[in-house]
C-alpha cells in the first residue's frame, strides 16, 4: 500500500489551461494518473487535453467526483484558490505554488486542522506514488516502486532522495515534498506517523533542512512512536550562514534556532541514521534497512 | 523586506500608537534647523538608521567623537553637526560584520525620560501556525541573550483568533506593572496586532518598549519585517525598500528570480532547487573548502538565466573554481548545459568549471559539453563532482 494518494485518485487541476497547469497535468496524464478535470473561471464548459474545464471547484468535484486537486494558480490568486477546493471539502489538495502570504497560511491551516485535511504545500514539488499517481511537478522516470517512504522539505533535493533509493533497488511506497514555507499543510510527523503505520513502507527517508524546529519535533515523535522502522535522514544546511533566509521563505537560522546541527543531533538521539552527504541518502537508507534486519 | 526605525514608526503611528515625535533625512539634512524647532528638547537624539540593530553600541570608521549611531545631543547648535558627522560615514557594530554599513538616512527624535524598559515582539510561532506574542522586563537587552540566559524573563501568548487579543491578567505581577498599565499595554497589543494584519508582516519588535517618568508605555524603538510574499498587496510598502541596504549581486539576483548568498569561501556554485543548493554548499564543505555563494536557479531556469548566474559569479573576486549542480526536472539539463557554454564565450569566463548533471536529459547535457571547445569538466557523481572543484580551486 502507499500513504494519502494511489492509483484509484481522481484528481483535478486548479489553474488547468494555465502554462504550469497545462504543462503538468499532460506529465501526471502520461504517467498514468486519473487525472478528470479542471478548474479556470471564465472557462468551464470547454474541453482541454480532452478533459472537461470547469468554472468552479464545487461544479467540477460534484461532477468528476474527483478525491484530490492541484492547485498552479499564481501567488496572487492562490488562496482564494485553495478556499475553493477547501469550501468543495476536497480531501487531498496539494499547492505547488510558491509565495502564499503567511497571514493566509494561518487562516487555511485552521481550516485544514478543522477539515482534516490532507494539504501538501504550499511551495512543494508535490506527492508521487510511483506507477500510480503523481501530482505535482516531480519528474516521473525517477520513481521506482518500492518500500521506503520519502518526505522532505526541499525540491530537487527531494528528487535526488527518490533517485537514489530507486537507483539502489529500494524503490518508494510514496513520496512527498512538504514544502519549503515557514507554515504547511502537512509536516513531517503527520507524514512518519502515515508511513509508519503503513505496512508496505519499511523504511523513511526524511529530507530537512534549516530553520524552525520541525525536524527536532520529528525526532521527538520518532522517539515516543511504538511502531519501529529504519528511518534515515539528510539535513541540509550545514554550511548555512545565520540570519540569512536560503532561498526557502522557511529556511532561515534565526539566532541560534534552526541550525542544521541542532536537527542532526536530535535525529540521532531518535536513533535515525544521518545521511553524511547529499550524494550518500540511497546508501544510508540501504544500511540503515540492513542495520535493522540484521 | 526589512524597514528602517523612521518608516516602521510612522507605519506604526497610523494605529495611533505612542511613539515620539521626530524627523527623518535622507541623504541630506537641508529641513534640519527649521526641524529642531518643532522638536522639544534639549536634548534631542541623533539615530543612524541602518538595517542593522546594536547602533548604540556601535562606532564610525571616520571617528568624530567617543558616541555610536545613536547619540543624545544637549547643545542645540551641535545637533547639525553631529547629525553631519554621521551622514555618509560607515557604522560598525556588533550585527554589520567588520566592513559596517554605510548611513544614509538619520532620525531625529525627541527625547524620553525612561523609568522601565520592556521586549515585546510578535511573529509567527511555526510550531502551532500561530501568531505570538514575546514580552519581557528585562529591555533594551539582546533578546538571544535573555532567552540563553534567563529563559523564565520571556512570557510568551499566543493568538489563535486575530479578532481576539486579549493578554493574560498574570503579566501585571510577571512584569510588575499596575493595572492601568496592564490596561495600557493590552491596548499597545492590540494595536501592534491589528497593524501585523494590515502591514502583513512577519515580524515587528519593540525593543525597548518603556515606561516613561509619567508611568505611560513609549515605543522607543520599532523594528517591522513585511512579508515579501504579501508585498503584491501593498504596492505603497514595497516602495519603501532602501536598495542601498541590499548587497548589490544579491539584489541583481533576486531581480531575475534567482535566490543568491553571497559567501566568504572560494568556490562558486550554481544549482537549481534551494535545498540541493544548501547541500551542494554542504559536501564543498566536507572536502575542505568553502563555497562562494548560496545560488539557487529557481524552479523556472533556462539558458538566458544560468547566463546571469555566470555573470554574478563572475563578479565575486574570491571564486577560483564553478561546480555546477543541475537535478533536471522541469528544468532540462541540455538546456542549462547549452547555457553554459554560450556564457564561457560571451563573459570570457576563464575560471575552472565542474558540472555534474543528473535528471532530465542529463546525457543530451553531458554531450553538449563533452563537444564544445570549453574545459568544463563534466562528472555524474555529486562526491566525485565536489572533489574535482575543490581540487581546481586549490
Amino acid at each position: 500500500m502507499s500513504i494519502i494518494i494511489d492509483k484509484n485518485t481522481k484528481v483535478i487541476c486548479q489553474g488547468f489551461t494555465g502554462g504550469q497547469g497545462t504543462f503538468h497535468s499532460q506529465q501526471a496524464i502520461e504517467y498514468g494518473t486519473k487525472m478528470v478535470g479542471g478548474v479556470t473561471p471564465g472557462k468551464g464548459g470547454n474541453t482541454h487535453l480532452n478533459l472537461p474545464v470547469f468554472n468552479t471547484v464545487q461544479e467540477a468535484i460534484e461532477t468528476t467526483h474527483a478525491d484530490a486537486s492541484v492547485i498552479y494558480v499564481p501567488a496572487k490568486f492562490a488562496t482564494k484558490a485553495v478556499h475553493e477546493a477547501l469550501d468543495a471539502n476536497v480531501k487531498i489538495i496539494t499547492c505547488i505554488t510558491e509565495g502564499i502570504p503567511v497571514l493566509d497560511m494561518i487562516e487555511i491551516k485552521k481550516r485544514v486542522i478543522a477539515q482534516k485535511t490532507f494539504f501538501i504545500g504550499p511551495n512543494c514539488p508535490g506527492i508521487v506514488t510511483p506507477e500510480e499517481c503523481k501530482i505535482g511537478i516531480m519528474p516521473g522516470f525517477i520513481h521506482q516502486k518500492g518500500k521506503i517512504g520519502i518526505v522532505s522539505r526541499s525540491g530537487t533535493l527531494t528528487y535526488e532522495a527518490i533517485w537514489q533509493t530507486s537507483q539502489i533497488g529500494l524503490g518508494q511506497t510514496t513520496s512527498i515534498g512538504i514544502g519549503g514555507d515557514p507554515i504547511q499543510g502537512m509536516n513531517f510527523i503527520d507524514c512518519l506517523d502515515l508511513f509508519l503505520k503503513d505496512e508496505e513502507t519499511k523504511g523513511i527517508l526524511m529530507i530537512g533542512e534549516i530553520g524552525g524546529t520541525a525536524e527536532e519535533a520529528a525526532a521527538e515523535f520518532v522517539k515516543s512512536s511504538s511502531i519501529k522502522k529504519p528511518i534515515s535522514a539528510f539535513i541540509a544546511g550545514l554550511s548555512a550562514p545565520k540570519g540569512k533566509r536560503m532561498g526557502h521563505a522557511g529556511a532561515i537560522i534565526s539566532g541560534n534556532k534552526g541550525t542544521a546541527q541542532s536537527k542532526i543531533d536530535a535525529l540521532r538521539k531518535a536513533e535515525v541514521h544521518i545521511a553524511p552527504s547529499p550524494a550518500k541518502l540511497g546508501e544510508t537508507m540501504l544500511k540503515a534497512m540492513q542495520s535493522s534486519d540484521s | 523586506m526589512n524597514l528602517h526605525e523612521y518608516q516602521a514608526k510612522k507605519l506604526l503611528q497610523q494605529f495611533g500608537l505612542p511613539l515620539l515625535k521626530g524627523k527623518a533625512y535622507v541623504n541630506n539634512l537641508k529641513t534640519i534647523e527649521k526641524d529642531l524647532s518643532d522638536l522639544s528638547g534639549p536634548p534631542w537624539i541623533v539615530k543612524s538608521q541602518i538595517h542593522a540593530g546594536g547602533r548604540g553600541a556601535g562606532y564610525f570608521q571616520k571617528p568624530f567623537n567617543d558616541k555610536g549611531g545613536v547619540q543624545v545631543i544637549q547643545d542645540k547648535a551641535q545637533v547639525p553637526v553631529i547629525a553631519n558627522s554621521m551622514l555618509g560615514n560607515i557604522l560598525v557594530t556588533k550585527q554589520t560584520g567588520a566592513d559596517g554599513k554605510k548611513v544614509n538616512r538619520l532620525f531625529i527624535e525627541e527625547e524620553c525620560k525612561i523609568e522601565k524598559e520592556f521586549y515585546l515582539s510578535l511573529l509567527i510561532d511555526r510550531t502551532n501556525s500561530q501568531l505570538m506574542l514575546m514580552i519581557s522586563a528585562a529591555g533594551g537587552m539582546n533578546i538571544e541573550d535573555v532567552a540563553e540566559k534567563n529563559p523564565e524573563k520571556i512570557f510568551t501568548t499566543h493568538f489563535p483568533d486575530l479578532t481576539k487579543i486579549n493578554l493574560p491578567k498574570n503579566l501585571e505581577k510577571q512584569l510588575e506593572i499596575n493595572s492601568s498599565q496592564f490596561e495600557e499595554l493590552s491596548s499597545i497589543s492590540k494595536k501592534l496586532v491589528k497593524a501585523f494584519k494590515s502591514l502583513d508582516a512577519s515580524t515587528i519588535e519593540i525593543n525597548p518598549l518603556v515606561l516613561n517618568s509619567q508611568g505611560n508605555f513609549v515605543l522607543l524603538d520599532a523594528k517591522v519585517i513585511l512579508d515579501d510574499n504579501a508585498l503584491f498587496r501593498h504596492p505603497e510598502l514595497g516602495n519603501l525598500k532602501d536598495i542601498s541596504e541590499e548587497n548589490p549581486l544579491e539584489y541583481e539576483a533576486s531581480q531575475n528570480d534567482m535566490s543568491y548568498v553571497k559567501l566568504d569561501g572560494s568556490i562558486g556554485c550554481m544549482v537549481n532547487g534551494a535545498g540541493l543548493a544548501m547541500a551542494t554548499m554542504d559536501i564543498i564543505k566536507q572536502f575542505e573548502e568553502e563555497p562562494a555563494n548560496f545560488l539557487d536557479l529557481g524552479g523556472t531556469a533556462n539558458k538566458e538565466r544560468a547566463i546571469k548566474g555566470f555573470k554574478i559569479i563572475q563578479s565575486d573576486t574570491n571564486v577560483r573554481s564553478v561546480l555546477i549542480n543541475i537535478f533536471g526536472g522541469i528544468i532540462r539539463c541540455d538546456m542549462i548545459a547549452s547555457g553554459i557554454v554560450e556564457a564561457i564565450k560571451e563573459l570570457n569566463f576563464t575560471l575552472p568549471i565542474v558540472v555534474r548533471f543528473q535528471g532530465t536529459n542529463a546525457a543530451q547535457g553531458r554531450d553538449i559539453i563533452n563537444q564544445s571547445s570549453s574545459d568544463v569538466i563534466s562528472i555524474d557523481d555529486l562526491t566525485e563532482a565536489a572533489k574535482k572543484a575543490v581540487e581546481l580551486a586549490q
